[in-house]
């Protein structure tokens, strides 16, 4: 059984993908924590398609390879954790006031 | 002391402003005080005018303000004949019927402020008279006119003389505003307001005849609306509603006087513009013969008197518009004297009787002896009976009338109808039974006193102008002038004409009886209807007033409300309406603005990327 490299198509076909399945499931879902799992599906679609790109971008000649992308997911991942924390927190004050953590329940900005 | 004429005027002014700082709380100390300052002022006036008959000119001016480099405005005065002689008039005059009001004004809540504004008033005639100047003249001219309306409207409470003192304020206004033009007219195209530099530029040819008519025109617009010629007329009868005194003083002594005045200190300019001479002489003869058919049918003592008077200044006019200067100042003088008379008399009627009313009068002659002779004595002189006042000068204008038939004719008519309607309001007035009720409280010496003074210029004043002395008082205004000639022929018909008057009335009236009267009405009445209702005069003012300018306000007013408005409401509308057809938008649902931030991008990056073409 041949092993096939993976190329960058790959990578990014698996970050769209993810990212829509998130994009559908944020705007879709009435359900907030729904909506904040869906959300890290959507930021960990682009960590994908960073890592996919920094992969397959050679550096300059004599130079380490370029790593910028790769980094790039890290500071992701770390602002990701920080906001499903402050999200997760806003959830359960929305809900410590309204008794559900349906989104369409929050509705007071309506004009 | 002509040098220091100011005086006559200072002292009322004086008079004035003690009686306004406090005086004002002690009733009697106010009208003393004006009885005195005014007295003071008399007496100045005779000494001044003797000092000009023996020849004293005085003129002085004073800078008012400085106008950069151009000549300054100045204020000053003069005494000459026509000065000296207005002086002693108004003095006189008002300080009668200053006295005269201590007795008809007494008990009245608003004697302090009525003597307060006599004060005021005869400042302001005798600053009018002394003034060398149009601007200064102007001013006084509507300081009279300031006192006009605050005494007509004495009795403020009553609306009739509220709005009575309001018309006579507006209507002389539309005067004064063609006076103002003319001031300004004539500073334009002589450069100085100074009568006398006037005169010098006009004789010297400097002005274009063209301008001065025009000038002269517009000034006498303002003489027109204070001397109530036609058509600016209509707010005389109604002034009756002040208190006769101030009748007698301002609406037919003195202030409506100084319109004709006003033509004879502007005669220099005058009488280089025809054009104008002509208007003045053809408005005034017209008014005469107006004011005189609405004299012959009113019911109110008062406004009879008041249509004489227009009738009257009319006359004045006429003859300054012939030319005649010396002639219409003449019958100034002793119109100023009978016709105060007159009414200082029917103001002891009405003190008598509590109405104006002539049909309620009747039989007065009975408790007023005194009144009945003196009115009698001023009616005879009105309607020019020789050897009264008011027969050498009202010849004297008829004579100079003689060169212009329509205008001699309307004249001779005037005659005859002033002698009617005067020997009306005698007969009504004083003979038969009493028609309606009489309320003797006895009349005050201070009422009586003036009549018997001022009987004696009505019997005399003519003395000043009889042709056989020379003519004095038109050697005194006009020297070098040619006197008037006495014409017998003239003298003849107008007596006669007046007899004739004098006999229809008696006719009509006689034992003050009015079915006879009442009769002729009923025969002719469509005319007595059209001059009881004042030519509808006022109705066509009310119409102009009422309607049309009330209308063309009502149209500004809708277009401002809803066209002006219109649109700055319209767009404040537009966008509360936008902005609420838009807030549907705001639906508060996070998903919804997700699903929009999607699509947006969605469009963007289609915009972004088609043209790219897509491979």
């Amino acid at each position: 059984m041949p092993i096939y490299p993976i190329a960058l198509q790959h990578g990014l076909i698996l970050g769209a993908a993810l990212f829509s399945l998130g994009l559908a499931g944020a705007l879709i879902k009435r359900n907030a924590i729904a909506i904040l799992m869906a959300i890290e599906l959507m930021l960990n679609g682009v960590n994908v398609t960073f890592v996919s790109f920094a992969q397959h971008m050679p550096g300059a000649p004599g130079q380490p390879p370029e790593l910028t992308g790769q980094v790039f997911a890290i500071f992701v991942i770390t602002v990701a954790a920080a906001e499903a924390a402050v999200g997760l927190a806003i959830v359960l004050a929305s809900y410590r006031l309204r008794h559900t953590v349906q989104i369409d329940a929050s509705s007071s900005l309506r004009g | 002391m002509a040098a220091q004429a100011w005086i006559i005027a200072a002292l009322p002014l004086l008079a004035f402003l003690i009686i306004a700082a406090g005086a004002r709380r002690s009733p009697l100390l106010s009208a003393w005080l004006t009885i005195l300052a005014i007295g003071a002022a008399a007496l100045v006036s005779l000494i001044v005018f003797g000092q000009v008959t023996g020849g004293t000119r005085v003129e002085q001016s004073y800078t008012w303000l400085p106008l950069g480099t151009g000549q300054p405005f100045l204020v000053g005065f003069q005494v000459d004949s026509l000065t000296a002689t207005m002086l002693v008039v108004v003095s006189s005059v008002s300080l009668l019927v200053q006295i005269y009001s201590l007795g008809y004004m007494a008990g009245d809540p608003g004697f302090a402020r009525y003597f307060a504004f006599m004060a005021l008033f005869t400042f302001s005639m005798l600053g009018l008279v002394l003034a060398n100047n149009l601007l200064a003249l102007y001013i006084f001219w509507e300081l009279v006119g300031l006192c006009s309306y605050l005494l007509i409207g004495h009795w403020h409470e009553r609306p009739s003389a509220a709005a009575a003192a309001k018309k006579a304020f507006i209507v002389t206004r539309f005067g004064d505003f063609g006076f103002l033009a003319g001031i300004l007219f004539l500073y334009w195209h002589a450069n100085t307001l100074q009568i006398s530099e006037l005169a010098q530029k006009v004789a010297a040819g400097q002005i274009p005849e063209s301008a001065l008519t025009v000038g002269m025109l517009l000034i006498f617009c303002g003489a027109a609306g204070k001397s109530a010629q036609f058509p600016l007329h209509a707010w005389l009868p109604d002034a009756m509603e002040g208190p006769t005194p101030v009748s007698a003083l301002i609406h037919a002594a003195t202030m409506v006087a100084a319109g004709v005045y006003l033509m004879a200190r502007t005669f220099p300019l005058l009488e280089h513009a025809p054009v104008a001479m002509g208007v003045v002489a053809s408005i005034g003869g017209f008014t005469a013969i107006f004011a005189a058919t609405m004299g012959l049918v009113s019911t109110d003592i008062k406004r009879v008197l008041a249509y004489s008077t227009m009738s009257q200044l009319g006359y004045m006019m006429m003859a300054i518009g012939l030319g005649a200067m010396a002639a219409g100042m003449f019958h100034l003088v002793n119109h100023a004297f009978f016709k105060a008379m007159l009414f200082l008399c029917a103001g002891s009627v009405i003190h008598l009787v509590d109405t104006n009313e002539m049909p309620e009068m009747g039989g007065l002659g009975k408790e007023r002896p005194l009144t009945f002779l003196a009115m009698t004595v001023g009616a005879l002189s009105l309607a020019g009976i020789v050897p009264l006042s008011g027969f050498w000068s009202k010849d004297e204008i008829l004579g100079a009338a003689v060169g212009s038939p329509i205008l001699f004719g309307a004249a001779l008519l005037t005659v005859f109808l002033t002698a009617a309607y005067m020997f009306r309001v005698i007969y009504l007035t004083f003979a038969g039974p009493h028609r309606g009720q009489v309320h003797d409280h006895g009349e005050p010496t201070s009422m009586a006193l003036p009549l018997v003074v001022l009987l004696v210029p009505t019997v005399a004043s003519g003395l000043i102008g009889i042709p056989a002395l020379g003519s004095p008082i038109a050697a005194f205004l006009e020297p070098g002038g040619a006197p008037a000639a006495f014409n017998p022929v003239v003298a003849a018909i107008s007596l006669l004409v007046a007899l004739a008057g004098i006999g229809t009335a008696t006719v009509l009236y006689s034992g003050g009886k009015m079915d006879r009267s009442h009769a002729l009405q009923t025969s002719l009445a469509p005319i007595h209807t059209l001059l009881v209702n004042r030519y509808y005069v006022d109705h066509v003012y009310n119409w102009i007033a009422g309607g049309v300018v009330l209308g063309i306000a009502w149209m500004a007013d809708n277009f401002d409300k809803y066209v002006i408005d219109g649109m700055v409401n319209g767009v404040g509308e537009l966008a509360v309406g936008t902005g609420g057809w838009l807030r549907r938008a705001q639906t508060g649902q996070v998903q919804a603005y997700a699903w929009t931030l999607l699509i947006g991008v969605v469009a963007l990056a289609a915009l972004a990327l088609l043209p790219l073409g897509l491979r």
